[in-house]
């Protein structure tokens, strides 16, 4: 298998989904002259042609609302937000629309839409270009979050998420683009939407993330294990739906769970693990769940003593962990 | 290791007398809780933990003087990162002293991130998680032979799964067993279940009556009432013989105009309120720490039904007329029969009268009705030689017993509102 960058992977599992299936097309800001701000698309545009790589207005509903368009018309669109932190316009339309016409039509149309768009901070990207967004979307049934933190699960993903009949929300964590290298199966790879991966398996407790924050998570495990505390980390992958089987066999496993994401605390998919645990799994719990997550303030600041006090990094991490296991 | 020095107790004090440690040596501290008491010329004073942790080597004993900014203790912070991979090591000999008030206290005052500092799970080993609990009674193990890894000696799910893998339990018998869910692992607050008790056990020709939803809340209420209430009871015995012409001469008119029975229970509730208006802290409630003195006058109305005992509520029955009241509980009577009683129905009674003479008693001890203070009963009417000035008639005499929350109330003002209803029955109308 050859090894890969995050980004290389998305790219190639793009570029094979266009040449394998004539449904599908990508539109979005940027994604067609300029091949998309990171060079995700780099060169499409030449390939495909313009009727499949669709550069767009600065008009996130819109992008969105052609693309649905086109879905339950029988085509696979894949959508670009240039930055999560602007999806929002686009929200009334994916919200509102595409998680909904499946339940709507009862069953009578699909909307198998994917969206895929950077998110997440530690790239210097201030106010607007590091937020996470998956605590607005993953509440609302009927639209499928994934969250995938390698580059073999952002090809697999990728590819289930083109597969789906419904609309799927494809988070891509901006620093582990070039960041985090891997080796990535060839062919048509997909991973199962809705299935947890342990990332590393251990006996003292539990550390449920996705993201960024799994790497983070299984440095700051590595750490650890050298004074005897053994680590299981569980990487969610999909959001929602969320693997509540893996979920309650680590923490019936481990009896301690720390939770570890890069978003706001107060009501975020944290806050949604803990109380899956606390409902099927209380009797099991050797100590309180733990949560680490981003403060609870309206964004992350430029400056990098502010981007530092938000992300959670791998020495606070490894202190929470210990202070669990101490417990 | 943090270090806790003399603080400068006022501005002209170089020195200070360690007057009582609050902690131990191996408790778990919040931060802000009272760790010691300072005594100087001029005060004796409560100084706050600086620091959350476990506390460590007191270094100047009670009685002994040292100079301001001295080290007094030392604190094991349990902050982030402190803990380290030996969790035994940190293991100071666990006090069996209870802190529960205390810790219960700093636990709402400390920061909700930092659970770890403030000890929901009782640090000293009186509280143990779902976990060890879980494992302790499948196994049968005495957790109080085991000595805890965790923080502060905290006995872990780890320790229960070593003690049971190296064959060193002790075992319980069946009945100790179940001390690990009795009151004293209780969380704070919640009542006591009957099977706390003393349980019975069915012999082979004995009949096992199942508890019914009604049965089951009867049995918690009760025992909460009678095991959390200090009840004190008295007695009067009301002269109702004029109320009982008055009413045999009223009452074939009153169910004519009015559409009820005229009883003796609406009457003995309008004389409740009267006497609730004349001694208003009979209709209180105890808040804990304060005593809640009620503006509504709400009267529960205890109500036998076939499945045990209801108490519906007529409320602000000091507002109703006697005909208003006699309705309402009429309403109420009919609406218990029928099990159409509704939460509202049931809830906010600031006292409660028992009509338990309706069964032919003449003296009864009721049990409270929590969080009420009060609760009075009505007993038979009954013909009894009386002397009335100085000579032996017949009068229809009712005794009214009243039981009352001798955290709230005290006899006098309890006689004096019995008093008050005793008269006001007898000068009826």
């Amino acid at each position: 298998m050859a090894v890969k960058n995050l980004l290389e992977a998305v790219r190639e599992t793009l570029h094979d989904a266009l040449a394998r299936d004539e449904r599908v097309f990508i539109m979005g800001e940027d994604v067609g002259a300029r091949g998309n701000v990171f060079l995700i698309t780099k060169d499409f545009l030449e390939e495909f042609g313009s009727d499949r790589i669709l550069d767009t207005p600065l008009a996130e509903a819109s992008i969105v609302g052609v693309a649905i368009g086109a879905a339950m018309a029988g085509l696979r669109p894949i959508a670009e937000i240039q930055f999560a932190d602007f999806i929002y316009p686009a929200f009334n339309q994916i919200v509102g629309e595409a998680a909904k016409i499946r339940y709507r039509s009862a069953g009578g149309n699909t909307c198998p839409l994917v969206i895929r768009t950077p998110y997440g901070g530690g790239v210097g990207g201030a106010l607007s270009h590091s937020v996470s967004i998956e605590a607005l979307f993953y509440h609302v049934p009927g639209l499928k979050v994934l969250a995938p933190s390698t580059p073999a699960d952002a090809k697999g993903l990728l590819n289930a998420a083109i597969e789906d009949d419904d609309p799927v929300l494809f988070l891509e964590h901006k620093k582990t683009y070039r960041l985090i290298k891997g080796e990535v199966p060839s062919g048509n790879h997909t991973v199962p939407i809705g299935k947890a991966d342990i990332a590393r398996a251990g006996r003292d407790l539990s550390v449920i993330t996705y993201g960024l924050m799994r790497h983070f998570a299984v440095q700051a495990a590595e750490e650890l294990i050298k004074d005897g505390i053994d680590v299981e980390v569980l990487d969610l992958r999909s959001i929602r739906p969320m693997d509540r089987d893996a979920i309650l066999t680590t923490a019936t496993k481990t009896r301690k769970v720390l939770i570890v994401h890069e978003d706001n605390k107060f009501g975020g998919v944290g806050a949604e693990i803990s109380a899956i645990i606390a409902e099927e799994a209380l009797f099991e719990l050797d100590a309180p769940v733990r949560r680490l997550c981003g403060p609870d303030v309206p964004a992350m600041g430029y400056s990098k003593v502010y981007e530092d006090a938000f992300m959670p990094s791998p020495e606070r991490i490894a202190a929470a962990m210990r202070d669990l296991a101490a417990f | 290791m943090a270090k806790v020095t003399m603080p400068q107790l006022g501005e002209t004090v170089t020195e200070g007398t360690v007057g009582r440690w609050l902690k131990k040596k191996g408790e778990a501290i919040a931060k802000y809780e009272p760790l010691l008491e300072v005594e100087t010329d001029k005060v004796a004073s409560e100084i706050p933990s600086p620091f959350g942790g476990i506390v460590g080597e007191i270094l100047v004993q009670e009685g002994d003087t040292v100079p301001v900014g001295a080290v007094v203790c030392e604190i094991i912070e349990t902050g982030a990162g402190s803990a380290g991979g030996n969790a035994g090591a940190q293991t100071a000999a666990p006090s069996s002293h209870s802190t529960a008030g205390a810790s219960s206290a700093s636990a709402a005052a400390a920061a909700p991130s930092r659970i770890s500092s403030a000890p929901p799970a009782q640090a000293n080993g009186v509280r143990y998680s779902p976990a060890v609990r879980k494992l302790a009674r499948e196994h049968q193990l005495d957790l109080g032979g085991l000595t805890g890894t965790g923080r502060a000696g905290r006995i872990t799910a780890r320790d229960v799964v070593k003690a049971v893998e190296s064959g060193a339990s002790v075992r319980l018998s069946p009945s100790a067993s179940s001390a690990i869910t009795s009151p004293s692992a209780r969380p704070h607050g919640s009542a006591p279940s009957p099977s706390a008790a003393v349980i019975a056990h069915a012999g082979e020709d004995d009949t096992i009556i199942r508890l019914s939803p009604m049965r089951k809340t009867i049995a918690e209420r009760m025992v909460q009432a009678a095991t959390t209430i200090p009840h004190a009871w008295c007695m009067m015995e009301a002269d109702v013989t004029e109320l009982s012409r008055w009413r045999d001469r009223e009452k074939a008119a009153f169910k004519a105009r009015e559409g009820v029975n005229l009883t003796y229970l609406p009457i003995v509730v309008q004389a409740v309120c009267r006497a609730l208006k004349e001694n208003p802290l009979v209709n209180s409630a105890w808040g804990g720490d304060h005593v809640i003195q009620r503006k509504h006058v709400n009267v529960g109305i205890a109500i036998d039904v076939e499945e045990g005992l209801v108490v519906p509520v007529v409320r602000d029955a000091d507002r109703l007329s006697l005909a208003g009241l006699a309705q309402s509980i009429s309403e109420l009577v009919d609406k218990a029969r029928r099990r159409r009683l509704t939460m509202p129905d049931l809830s906010d009674g600031t006292i409660t009268v028992d009509n338990t003479g309706a069964l032919g008693n003449i003296a009864s001890v009721p049990i409270i009705n929590p969080p009420q203070a009060a609760i009075i009963t009505m007993e038979a009417v009954v013909k009894r030689p009386w002397v009335v000035n100085d000579a032996i008639a017949i009068r229809s005499i009712m005794n009214l017993c009243l039981c009352l929350d001798h955290r709230v109330l005290d006899g006098a003002v309890a006689s004096r509102f019995l008093s008050s209803v005793k008269k006001t029955l007898e000068a009826y109308p």
